[in-house]
This record gives structure tokens, C-alpha cells and sequence, in this order.
């Protein structure tokens, strides 16, 4: 089966642990403010282009003695739970081989593939756009509903969870918001690690090219410091014992 | 047994040369971490200043301080020369002050006219005159090169012959002078004299090798003679590890004296060092601080060897590398590692002295060192762009466990081998020249076989590699016959008879071919096959340009559509070298290296089908062409890691440049990153690796302001140099490169 790929980036070291080999998939229902790749937001968009499960297989294989025991492979977005179907079967393929699988999902869109997916990968890297529903819509467009169900099915599938949130000055880079934040990922059981990814600039002239309003004008890249500053006041509970994960994830992977 | 060797294992070793047993004897693995380490002493900071303000001035005056043409440098042209006279502990410079160059005359006269000219001054009147009757190198290759030689030569076919200069890339087992003393190493020599000399046939062979031996044994006494004039005797061997660095260095020093080869490398010394560190560890000689200062001081006084050179010169060889490469760690035949204390000794310097491009340290990885080295290694990366990583695994089955590495990443085994350095040919070049049926692109000139140019295209794949392989089978004949006769000519006029003092008397020989533009070439041939490649000719009818129309896969993308080709064109490289016979049957072998030539031999090559234009470098060494890989890092080595090295056992070199941000978001993550990185390239069987862990903007802005950066060390291919010591050219090109990056 075929999969709409936007990129591939074969050396992925900040998508999870280890090196992984990291596949960006087209499509995102999500519309998010700071989005460095709006090119990855129509389903039907160009990049790579189509992929077989076996092209996947191709690039993960090639990724492998650089995966070591940490890393493996990372599919991102766009959203990437919009092509549940390649998903899973995907996973399955690269799980023949040993390899592992993250998904980094941003949480705005749940179907019918959401629960499997979930519940085959090894570990779910967990945007958490914002903590208030206002927050989350003003920054996505979209409602908070989905982050609810994924978060569910992950805690039903006993999934480890990296969870990750960008850090925009003015809109969530105040003590607070870390706060509500330690609050709000209370809810998700098997965090292993809380990511704070500051704001970059980078994107603006990819939204030139593309005649799109690149919405957070003017606003400053995060800044470095600051953002040190608030990961000190990231509280996460530690990693149950219980977690699943399909192939043993590696348990000297630090918890933050 | 001698007194000096109390305490060490006994083997052959005692009864004749043969250090490599030696070390397998006595060394110790070190499986610990760098927390034994000491920081630099207040002595060590004292002469480590001193040499920062050389270097400063050294820079303020163009790149040279200071030219002594009065003498030829001979290993006791000069008197002593002290870094902080009464300071160095390690001692003996080239000349009788540090950064004071000398003239080397033997390789060609013309080449040290115009150095010293350069600098503003004049060779003296007697030696002027002198070589009105010797005979160098460069004149003894120039009279008997042929006209299509010197022609292939000037339209930059190949170019960097060491036709002009000395050939360097040998690498003396200096370590002999310390385990056995210098008398005993004449005692052996002098036998060996006499067996080849009373040979049933004196060939050809035997009485130049004969008379080579002589040269050494002269050398040899001269060495015990410079080293009396700082003070010691090394006539028997070193009884301490102080003593063990001074000998060794003593031995090299004589090299690097009268001889200015394009690269001068010290071998594999950490690991011997480290038995007699280990040694006054144990009997309570020395502590480790003050074993850490022998190896600073040692460093330093590497770090301060200069030859004079011309602008020509460096046009090919950037920075003013001497590449006093060090091979460090590695794996043992019996399956322990080499890795010992002197391993991170090494390594340490770049802290306690800072980052610098020499000596050049080379780690010899294998997916078996232990962990926390791995670790240290890639910190040691991360904070100082400043060493380079070969595969041991690919190299220990083929030359054991005691090789070193001959200028940036050729092995050769200690004490048995030398090598013919051979330069590069220029292979976008030979497909151009294919295209055009034997006229050269940018002079119009006709040279090899004639044809006629290819039809108007789309250029048939077929016939574009047919004509490519035309071009490479003549080119390659007259490659192998060039080197021979350079080689010939430099062993009978400049022989490094210091420098073979230290090599077994009838060493075994590698002759390096090299290629350049491996990148261009591997893309213009897919541009042809897999895209429309129109050619566009002048008012003559040469095809100057091309127009290429539709996607074409790109080398450096792990794509195998073309990096098939970029393997073929390596492999039909070397099948077509070693159809001819070389110069005292040394074995040919081929490398995928540029240095920093890579700039000039865009600078000669017109346009090509990839869509490069004319004048535009070419990637150094077996690099993808710059920003041309688009799927991030590993993709764009596991392309470079196809060129297989049994291939090219010369070496594949690739240069790495990638963000710190992208190898992870914490140091710790960072380091154990790179060591996946590294772990996971030579596990696909790849040779070499350039680190270099910055960010281009630094690069930019240490280019419009020099001075803030002077000592910002970068890997550029296969060495290591002072940024700011590069050509405003070079810069840029380093700066294109793709620096692998994630937003």
C-alpha cells in the first residue's frame, strides 16, 4: 500500500531516542500558527510523493547500524495518523526488522486506524499544543477533542510518551503556563521525558513562497535562556515499570 | 637483557627490531573513562602563550614569520632552538627558532626561489650558484617527461604531481630510536649494507638500495650528533617515558629537517609512549601531571613544525598543513583494543592547549573500542572540530594491527612500507574530454586520442560511458608513467634518507593514485542517463555548456541509480592503473581525496552536464557535491560509504560539517549521537571521517572578522586547519559545503 510522503530525513536526532530515520507524511488538519512545514498540509500534496510500505522498509534498513539500541524510526508530519492504513502496516513491516517506531502526532485528528496505530508503535511523541481549549484552538484551529481520545487510547495501551510542546514568547512562555501544563499531562500515565521546544523564525520564507500570511509576524524567536529557565519548572511523573512498548525501549533513557 | 628494558616483556623484539611485538607485549588496554586526566601545568601555559603570540604575529606577517635562506636544511644546519628557552622540556625545533623556516632545495630549485622571493628576500649568491651543478628533482623529472605529460599537466588533467616538490607520505618508525638507540639501529643497517651489497647480481635494484642504506647510516650518526647539541645521547635506549617522547620526536625532528615533503607523518607513537608512562606510573618515576606536561610539550612542539611554501603552493595544499598525523587506538590482531591512557593523553591536548589543526589526530574507530573512549572522542569533536576518524576494521585485516596513516587517511605498516604519492586526476575533466573527442574545453586544445565530439542530444548513456572509458584507459597509462618517472627522479636526487633510516632497508612500496571530482562526474553521468543532456558548442564546434532537462538522481542521496556509478567509475579507475607496471613494483592503489585542491580543480574544469558551471569547486574528497544531498546526513554518507575501499585502499575521504543543534538537544544526547553516527558509517564498511560540529553562521562571520576566531579549527578533507589560515577562496568553499541541519 501507498503513502502520501511530504520528506524523508535519514539522520533524525531530536524526533525521539537515539538516531531514527524520520518520515515526514502529507497532510495535517491542524493549522498551527508556527508551523514550519505548511507545505506538508494539503493530503494531496507533492514532496516525495508516493510511497510503497516497502520504500519505507528501504529507508529505515539503510538507517539501521546507525539506530543502535535507541533509535529506529519516526513518522511525523503533517499529521501522520491521516494515513492510519500505511501506518500499520508500516509498523508491522519495520517491526519484522526489529525496528522500533515512534509517532509524533500533534494531536488534532483521532479515525477508525487512530487506536491501532497507537497501540503497535513503541512510543508516542505527544504535542501538546496548549492546555486550555481556547489556547489549543487559537493556536491549531481545531478543537481539543481528538488530544482527549488519543490520550485515552495511549493510556489504555500502556504507551510511553514523550510529551512536547513549542514554546511561543507572549502566547505559553510564562511560569504559569509551564504549571497548567505539569497539571495537564497528569492526565497521561507513561511519560518518560517532557520536551520544550522554543519558536524559530526559520519558516517565514516558506510561507512567502507559498503566498500564505505568516500569522506570528514580528514575533521574536524564543529565546535560549528563557527557555532553560521553564524547563526547570517542568514536573513529569515518572515512568511506571508497566509500560508497553513492542520492542524493549531502552531503560537508560534518562526521565526528565 | 638491556637495563633500559627492565620490565618489560621479552620476546623477539630483544633480538632484533620489532616493535610492533613490543607493544603487543607490554601494553595495557584502558577501559576507564577521562577522569585520570590532567589539566596543562602553569610551565605548559607558559610556553603555550608564548606560541599563541608566534602564531599571532606569525599571521599579522601573511602566513610566514620568518625565512632563514643562508643554508640548506640539513639535519645540523642549525643549532639548537627553544620554544621558552629553559621552559621546554621536550626539545629540538627545525631551526634555531620556532616558526623560522628553512629552505629545502633538493626537490627544485625554482620552487625555493620563489619562496624566498615571496617573502621578500634573496637565496644566497654561493647556493644560487651551487645548483648549477646539482641536479634536483624537478629538473632530473622535467628532463624526461614527455611533451604529453607536461600537456595533461598544464590542462589540469593531473595536477599536484610532487614534481617540484618534496613527496612526502613517509612515515619512519621513529619509535625504533627510542626502544633500541640509535647505535644499535647503525649496527643493523650496516649489516643490512653488507648483505645487499654482497648480493650474487648487483641489479640495479641492489646497488641503489645499497647505496640508500649508506645514506642512512650517515643520517643516523647525524641525529646522534643533533641531539648532542641539546644535551643528550641518544646512542642507546630511552630508560624512561620522558626519554621514550624524546627520542622518538629527536628522530622525527631529523625528517621534518631536510625534508619538506607534502606531508609529514609521525605514525603511531600514543600507545608506545604509554608503556613507559605505564611503566614510571607503576615504579613511581613519574606522576601523572607530569607525564601529561612531556605529552603537552611534545604536542607543542609539533604544533610549531613549518616548511616554507609557495602561494602556488597552497593553492593546493591549504592552511599550511604539514599533517603530522597521529594514529590513535584501534584494535589489536588478538581482539583487545589499543586504546590506552596515552589515548586520551593525546586527545587531552586539545583541551590543555586548545583546538589546532596539528598534529593531526586520526582515531582509528572500530565498533569495539571501548564505550567511554567512543565518548570522550566524540566530546572531543563536538568542542573542537580538530580530529578525524578512520575505519580499523576495514584496515587492520589488510595492513595489521601496526599501520599509521601517511598524510590525511592512506595507511601504510609501520617500518615495512613506504608510498609513492601520487596527486589526482581529474575525472569531471575526463568525461568532458570524452564528450568533446579529445579537445580540451576551456583552451581548445587537442590532447589524447581524437574523435569526433558526441552527436547533438540527448546524449546517449552507452555512448557518453564509452567515450569515458577511452579517455580514462590513455589517461590512466600516462598517469602510471608520470608517477614512475617522479619517483624515479626523487629517489635518485632527493632521497629522505633521515626519514628511511627508520624504515626496514627493502621496504615494501604503494604507489597513491588519486581521483578528483568523483561527485561531478557520478551526477553528470546520471544527469546523462536518467535526464535530457543537450551539449552547446562555440563557433568551433567544442562543447562548451550543456542543457539538461528533467530530475536526475544525485550522489549523495543513498540512491544506488547513481551511486552505482559513482562505484563503477572508482573501480574501472583502479583496473585501469593496474594494467601498468610501476616504478620498483609498488603496488598500485587508488584514494578519493582532494586536500583543498578540490577548489582548483574546479577552478580548471568548464562546465559539466550536473549543471555545475565552470569554475565552481568540486566537493572535496568523495563529499556529495555541496547542498546537493537532501536527505539529511546519513543518507549522504551512506552514499560516500559505497566507494568501497578495497577499491580505493588509499582512501575515501569525506568531510562532515553538521549543527550542533541537530546531533541533539543536550550535550550528553549529543555525544552519544555522533558515536551512533560513527558506529553506524563504518558499519557500512566506509573509511574516513571529517567531524566538524558548528553552525555556518560562525563560519561567516569568522570570515568577515578574522581576528575574533584565531583559533577556530576546522576538518576540511582529511586535515584539519586554522580557518583563518585558508585562502579567502578556500573559506568560501568550506562555507557552501552542506552543513547538516535540522529546523
Amino acid at each position: 500500500m501507498k503513502g502520501r510522503v511530504h520528506s524523508i530525513e535519514s539522520f533524525g536526532a531530536v524526533d525521539g531516542p537515539g538516531i531514527r530515520t524520520v518520515f515526514f507524511l502529507q497532510g495535517c488538519p491542524a493549522r498551527c500558527i508556527y508551523c514550519h512545514n505548511p507545505d506538508s498540509w494539503d493530503p494531496q500534496g507533492e514532496g516525495e510523493g508516493l510511497l510503497e510500505v516497502e520504500d519505507i522498509l528501504h529507508w529505515a534498513m539503510r538507517g539501521k547500524t546507525y539506530h543502535g539500541k535507541d533509535g529506529g524510526v519516526t513518522f511525523s508530519g503533517g499529521e501522520p495518523l491521516m494515513q492510519g492504513k500505511f501506518l500499520l502496516e508500516s509498523i508491522a513491516a519495520l517491526h519484522r526488522e526489529n525496528i522500533k517506531v515512534a509517532i509524533d502526532t500533534s494531536g488534532t485528528y483521532f479515525d477508525e486506524f487512530t487506536e491501532e496505530v497507537i497501540k503497535n508503535c513503541d512510543l508516542v511523541l505527544l504535542d501538546i499544543k496548549h492546555t486550555t481549549e481556547e489556547g489549543f484552538k487559537f493556536i491549531t484551529a481545531k478543537p481539543m477533542d481528538e488530544l482527549f481520545k488519543l490520550i485515552d487510547v495511549i493510556n489504555e495501551h500502556k504507551k510511553p510518551v514523550w510529551v512536547r510542546q513549542v514554546i511561543v514568547p507572549d502566547i505559553n512562555d510564562k511560569p504559569e503556563d509551564i504549571a497548567a501544563l505539569n497539571e495537564f499531562i497528569k492526565g497521561i500515565k507513561y511519560i518518560e521525558r517532557v520536551e520544550l521546544l522554543g519558536y524559530h523564525t526559520m519558516a517565514v520564507n516558506k510561507y512567502a513562497k507559498m503566498g500564505l500570511t505568516y500569522r506570528l509576524k514580528g514575533v521574536p524567536a524564543m529565546d535560549s535562556g528563557k527557555l532553560n529557565e521553564l524547563r526547570k519548572l517542568v514536573k513529569a511523573h515518572h515512568k511506571p515499570v508497566d509500560a508497553v512498548s513492542q520492542v524493549p525501549l531502552n531503560e537508560k533513557d534518562s526521565i526528565r | 637483557m638491556r637495563k633500559e628494558w627492565e620490565g618489560f616483556v621479552q620476546g623477539n623484539w630483544t633480538n632484533g627490531i620489532d616493535v610492533e611485538e613490543f607493544i603487543k607485549l607490554n601494553y595495557h588496554p584502558y577501559d576507564g573513562d577521562a577522569s585520570f586526566l590532567a589539566g596543562a601545568t602553569e610551565r605548559t601555559k607558559e610556553c603555550f602563550e608564548r606560541v599563541q603570540e608566534l602564531l599571532v604575529a606569525e599571521r599579522k606577517a601573511g602566513g610566514t614569520l620568518k625565512v632563514d635562506a643562508s643554508r640548506i636544511m640539513r639535519i645540523n644546519a642549525f643549532g639548537p632552538g627553544y620554544i621558552v628557552p629553559g621552559k621546554d622540556i621536550i626539545v629540538g625545533l627545525q631551526t634555531d627558532e620556532p616558526l623560522k623556516r628553512g629552505i629545502c632545495p633538493f626537490g627544485g630549485i625554482k620552487m625555493v626561489r620563489s619562496e624566498v622571493e615571496e617573502f621578500g628576500e634573496k637565496l644566497p649568491e654561493e647556493i644560487d650558484n651551487m645548483f648549477e651543478y646539482i641536479t634536483t628533482h624537478n629538473d632530473g623529472v622535467f628532463k624526461a617527461y614527455s611533451k604529453e605529460m607536461k600537456q595533461v599537466r598544464h590542462l589540469g588533467l593531473i595536477t599536484g604531481l610532487p614534481d617540484a616538490y618534496g613527496r612526502g607520505r613517509i612515515i619512519g618508525d621513529y619509535r625504533r630510536a627510542a626502544l633500541y638507540g640509535i647505535d644499535y639501529l647503525i649496527e643493523e643497517k650496516k649489516k643490512d649494507h653488507e648483505a645487499i651489497a654482497s648480493r650474487h647480481v648487483m641489479s640495479e635494484e641492489n646497488i641503489r638500495t645499497a647505496e640508500e642504506v649508506f645514506n642512512q647510516i650517515v643520517a643516523l650518526k647525524e641525529i646522534k650528533k643533533m641531539a648532542e647539541s641539546y644535551g643528550f645521547d641518544i646512542s642507546e635506549p630511552a630508560k624512561d617515558v620522558k626519554e621514550a617522547i624524546q627520542w622518538t620526536y629527536f628522530a622525527y625532528l631529523a625528517g621534518i629537517k631536510e625534508e619538506n615533503g607534502a606531508a609529514m607523518s609521525i605514525g603511531r607513537t600514543s600507545t608506545f609512549i604509554d608503556i613507559y608512562a605505564e611503566r614510571d606510573l607503576a615504579n613511581g618515576v613519574y606522576t601523572e601531571s607530569e607525564i601529561q606536561e612531556f605529552i603537552d610539550d611534545y604536542i607543542l612542539k609539533l604544533r610549531v613544525a613549518r616548511h616554507l611554501r609557495t602561494t602556488e603552493y597552497n593553492e593546493l595544499f591549504g592552511g599550511d598543513p604539514m599533517w603530522i598525523t597521529e594514529g590513535i587506538a584501534g584494535l589489536g590482531l588478538d581482539g583487545r583494543h589499543k586504546v590506552t591512557k596515552n589515548s586520551y593523553r593525546f586527545l587531552q591536548t586539545l583541551y590543555n592547549l586548545g583546538p589546532a589543526p596539528e598534529p593531526n589526530l586520526t582515531v582509528l574507530w572500530s565498533e569495539k573500542l571501548p564505550e567511554p573512549f567512543k565518548k570522550f572522542c566524540a566530546q572531543v569533536s563536538i568542542d573542537t572540530d580538530s580530529i578525524q576518524y578512520e575505519n580499523d576494521d576495514k584496515m587492520r585485516p589488510c595492513y595489521g594491527e601496526d599501520y599509521s596513516i601517511a598524510c590525511c587517511v592512506s595507511a601504510i605498516q609501520m617500518g615495512q612500507q613506504m608510498q609513492f604519492f601520487g596527486a589526482r586526476c581529474n575525472l569531471a575533466k575526463i568525461l568532458l574530454l570524452g564528450l568533446n573527442g579529445g579537445i580540451d574545453e576551456r583552451t581548445g586544445e587537442k590532447v589524447g586520442p581524437q574523435m569526433d565530439p558526441v552527436p547533438d542530444g540527448p546524449i546517449d548513456f552507452e555512448e557518453a560511458w564509452r567515450r569515458f572509458n577511452v579517455y580514462l584507459e590513455w589517461l590512466m597509462e600516462l598517469y602510471v608513467n608520470i608517477m614512475n618517472t617522479i619517483h624515479f627522479m626523487h629517489d635518485k636526487y632527493d632521497f629522505e634518507r633521515s626519514q628511511m633510516a627508520f624504515l626496514n632497508s627493502e621496504v615494501k612500496r604503494l604507489m597513491a593514485f588519486g581521483v578528483a571530482g568523483l561527485s561531478v562526474a557520478a551526477d553528470s553521468l546520471s544527469a546523462i542517463k536518467y535526464a535530457k543532456v543537450y551539449p552547446i558548442r562555440d563557433e568551433n564546434g567544442v562543447i562548451v555548456d550543456y542543457r539538461t532537462e528533467g530530475e536526475f538522481p544525485k550522489y549523495g542521496n543513498d540512491d544506488d541509480r547513481v551511486d552505482e556509478i559513482a562505484v563503477k567509475i572508482s573501480e574501472r579507475t583502479i583496473e585501469e592503473l593496474r594494467k601498468h607496471p610501476t616504478y620498483r613494483n609498488s603496488v598500485h592503489t587508488l584514494s578519493v581525496l582532494t586536500i583543498t585542491s578540490n577548489v582548483m580543480y574546479g577552478k580548471k574544469t568548464g562546465n559539466t552536464p550536473d549543471g555545475r558551471r565552470a569554475g565552481t569547486p568540486f566537493a572535496p574528497g568523495a563529499n556529495p557535491m555541496h547542498e546537493r544531498d537532501k536527505h539529511g546526513a546519513v543518507a549522504s554518507l551512506n552514499s560516500v560509504s559505497k566507494i568501497s575501499w578495497e577499491t580505493c585502499q588509499d582512501g575515501v575521504s569525506n568531510t562532515f560539517s553538521i549543527t550542533p543543534e541537530t546531533l541533539g538537544k543536550d550535550p550528553e544526547t549529543r555525544a552519544n549521537v555522533l558515536v551512533g553516527l560513527l558506529d553506524g558509517y563504518f558499519g557500512r564498511g566506509a573509511h574516513h571521517l571529517n567531524v566538524n560540529v558548528l553552525n555556518r553562521a560562525l563560519l561567516e562571520d569568522a570570515y568577515e572578522n578574522p581576528e575574533k576566531y584565531p583559533n577556530l579549527t576546522v576538518r576540511v578533507s582529511g586535515y584539519a586547519v586554522r580557518f583563518n589560515a585558508l585562502s579567502k577562496n578556500h573559506q568560501k568553499e568550506v562555507i557552501a559545503r552542506t552543513f547538516h541541519e535540522r529546523v
